[in-house]
């Protein structure tokens, strides 16, 4: 069994590694700095840490008018708060200039659970991927959480990181190497590929053995770079297996599935099934449940790989 | 940047920034006349006798910031600009064509001197204030300088700003409002009242002012009494006239956001002589 770690936990601890490294990074938080593990850092350098309480979109501003001066802001809170809630903020002060700001979000999906459809943010890969000069990353694991905070730091522009608040199995180990705008294969298989980012890579692992125990081999494709998306591998996998399923804790709506079908139908138009959320908002209940109602879990994605491969040829 | 020191040649500057705005906006035949002109002294002051700036060196890091959270206002800031020799004065007749460096809102990226990206009101203050955090943090000496409009003042963002600037005890930070008391649709008192604005900037922990926004000698007062305040961020309530200057522009919300014919661009240039 692998070792479980949120990704809001590694962000924590990478934190506290990157603020000793780059001495311009600030924290900037809204009020949720316990919950989003800003509070870490805030612990080692209070210097460099500000909390704006409830006030996303002024927190917005200051991160963009500090990055102007040289700094490193990186700004969380839910992802329900720093997508929505700041969408214009983030889109003519932070996107539009091209500022240096990295917005770190957690919380994100159905899975924060109990607290229900006001903080469930499942429309944020779709807000932040519009944006020209955003760049979107949804980690799988702990380990790639603090690889993609490594690479947002190192790298000019803005950015849009998506964190969840459950312990995950560790995907990766520490020779892992994240490289925006590439998927990376986690299962090879013939029969179908499965495109997934977030939580839904470890739905995904679990639907591959149960697929397997019926004799279908399928591709698993890491697709944390949301924006840049690998057109490469999405092409590669539909020529290969001929059929792609899209999987994410996010509306079916504007998310991976449709930046996935982008790329699908303006190059090599093949079946593509939409593992994600309905056009609806979500509700209370444990994160289990909840993945099982909206159909996001491993059952879920075993379905639409058998409706997929239905599909081939058509 | 050479400061002027004259008030008198202050004004002549003034009046020159008014005619480029009149001309800038007649050639575009777009653009927002009544509150660049409204705000044409606050500026020019601040760009010739009060800032610490180098036009051939925008990015120099020891400026002094300035923000036009009223970001449609700025046909005034890039004729104050070019007058300081950010760029050609003859840049300023291609002000929102395609591809200008002069948008129809102030883009940091295309633009010499602007240091913040403006257009959608609310949000440039918070980025001032950001500004001015970074200096605290790196105890540096440059002072921050934004002006925001009244209509502006009714974004809740604004207020977000005001409330952070004072708990971060933005000193470094002086803003103005530019009071001209007219908005799109009409009077501000009407369609979104803002008063009593001088109360609610001193409840939000400022050190406020309120000054004629068209006397130089009030501005420069009054920015020097904001440099001495300590521990508060200032906010410089300037009572202004829409359009000032040009007689039939003054007062008259119908030059928001109306560009002057070129009749009228002549008989604004002769009573800006």
């Amino acid at each position: 069994m692998a070792e479980m770690v949120a990704t809001r936990d590694a962000y924590g601890k990478a934190l506290i590694k990157f603020g000793k490294m780059y001495p311009e990074m600030v924290v900037l938080d809204a009020d949720t700095s316990s919950s989003t593990r800003t509070q870490w850092f805030y612990n080692e350098f209070p210097e460099r840490f500000f909390n704006f309480g409830i006030s996303e979109a002024n927190m917005i501003g200051y991160a963009a008018g500090l990055s102007t001066c040289g700094k490193i802001p990186v700004v969380s809170t839910f992802a329900c708060f720093g997508s929505g809630r700041v969408f214009e903020q983030v889109k003519i002060s932070v996107c539009w200039p091209r500022l240096n700001v990295k917005i770190v979000v957690t919380h994100a999906g159905v899975s924060v659970g109990e607290d229900g459809a006001s903080h469930q943010a499942v429309d944020d890969i779709n807000l932040m991927r519009v944006l020209p000069n955003m760049t979107v990353i949804v980690p799988a694991d702990g380990i790639e959480t603090e690889k993609a905070i490594q690479y947002a730091l190192e790298n000019y522009g803005p950015f849009y990181i998506r964190l969840g608040r459950l312990k995950l199995p560790l995907v990766f180990d520490d020779n892992y190497e994240f490289v925006l705008g590439r998927m990376s294969t986690l299962r090879q298989g013939k029969d179908a590929t499965i495109i997934a980012c977030g939580l839904m890579i470890n739905e995904s692992i679990k639907a591959s053995q149960i697929l397997s125990d019926r004799g279908i081999e399928v591709r698993i494709l890491n697709a944390s770079s949301i924006k840049p998306i690998d057109k490469e591998a999405i092409i590669l996998a539909a020529k290969e297996t001929g059929v792609i399923i899209t999987a994410e804790e996010h509306s079916i709506i504007g998310g991976l599935g449709s930046a996935v079908s982008e790329v699908l139908s303006t190059n090599l138009p093949c079946p593509v099934e939409m593992v994600g959320i309905a056009d609806t908002f979500g509700q209370s209940g444990n994160p289990e449940e909840l993945l099982k109602l909206f159909k996001i879990d491993a059952d879920a994605i075993v379905e639409a790989v058998v409706r997929g491969m239905g599909r081939k040829g058509y | 940047m050479q400061d002027i020191a004259n008030l008198k040649e202050l004004a002549e500057k003034a009046k020159e920034v008014r005619r480029l705005i009149i001309q800038m906006i007649a050639e575009a035949n777009s653009g927002h006349p009544g509150g660049s002109l409204s705000m044409t002294d606050i500026i020019t002051t601040l760009y010739f006798s009060i800032m610490n700036h180098r036009p051939a060196n925008p990015a120099w890091e020891k400026r002094d910031r300035f923000v036009l959270s009223k970001g449609h206002a700025c046909p005034a800031f890039y004729a104050v600009l070019a007058l300081c020799g950010y760029f050609p004065v003859s840049e300023l007749m291609n002000l929102r064509k395609l591809g200008s460096m002069l948008q129809g809102h102030p883009d940091r990226k295309v633009t010499p001197g602007v240091d913040f990206s403006t257009g959608s009101l609310g949000q440039g203050i918070s980025a001032a204030c950001g500004m001015a955090l970074a200096g605290k943090i790196d105890k540096k000496n440059y002072r921050v300088y934004a002006i925001i409009g009244d209509g502006e003042s009714q974004e809740g963002q604004v207020w977000e700003a005001a409330m952070s600037a004072a708990h971060y005890k933005l000193d470094n930070l002086c803003a103005f409002l530019d009071f001209n008391k007219l908005q799109i649709d009409g009077e501000v008192e009407k369609i979104m009242n803002i008063e009593p604005v001088v109360d609610k900037w001193k409840a939000f922990g400022w050190n406020t002012l309120r000054i004629d926004g068209h006397s130089i000698e009030q501005i420069i007062e009054a920015v020097g009494i904001a440099h001495k305040t300590k521990g508060k961020p200032t906010m410089i309530v300037a009572d202004t006239i829409k359009g000032k200057g040009v007689s039939f522009m003054e007062g008259r919300v119908g030059f928001h956001g109306v560009a002057p014919t070129r009749e009228q661009e002549q008989q604004a240039l002769s009573e800006l002589r």
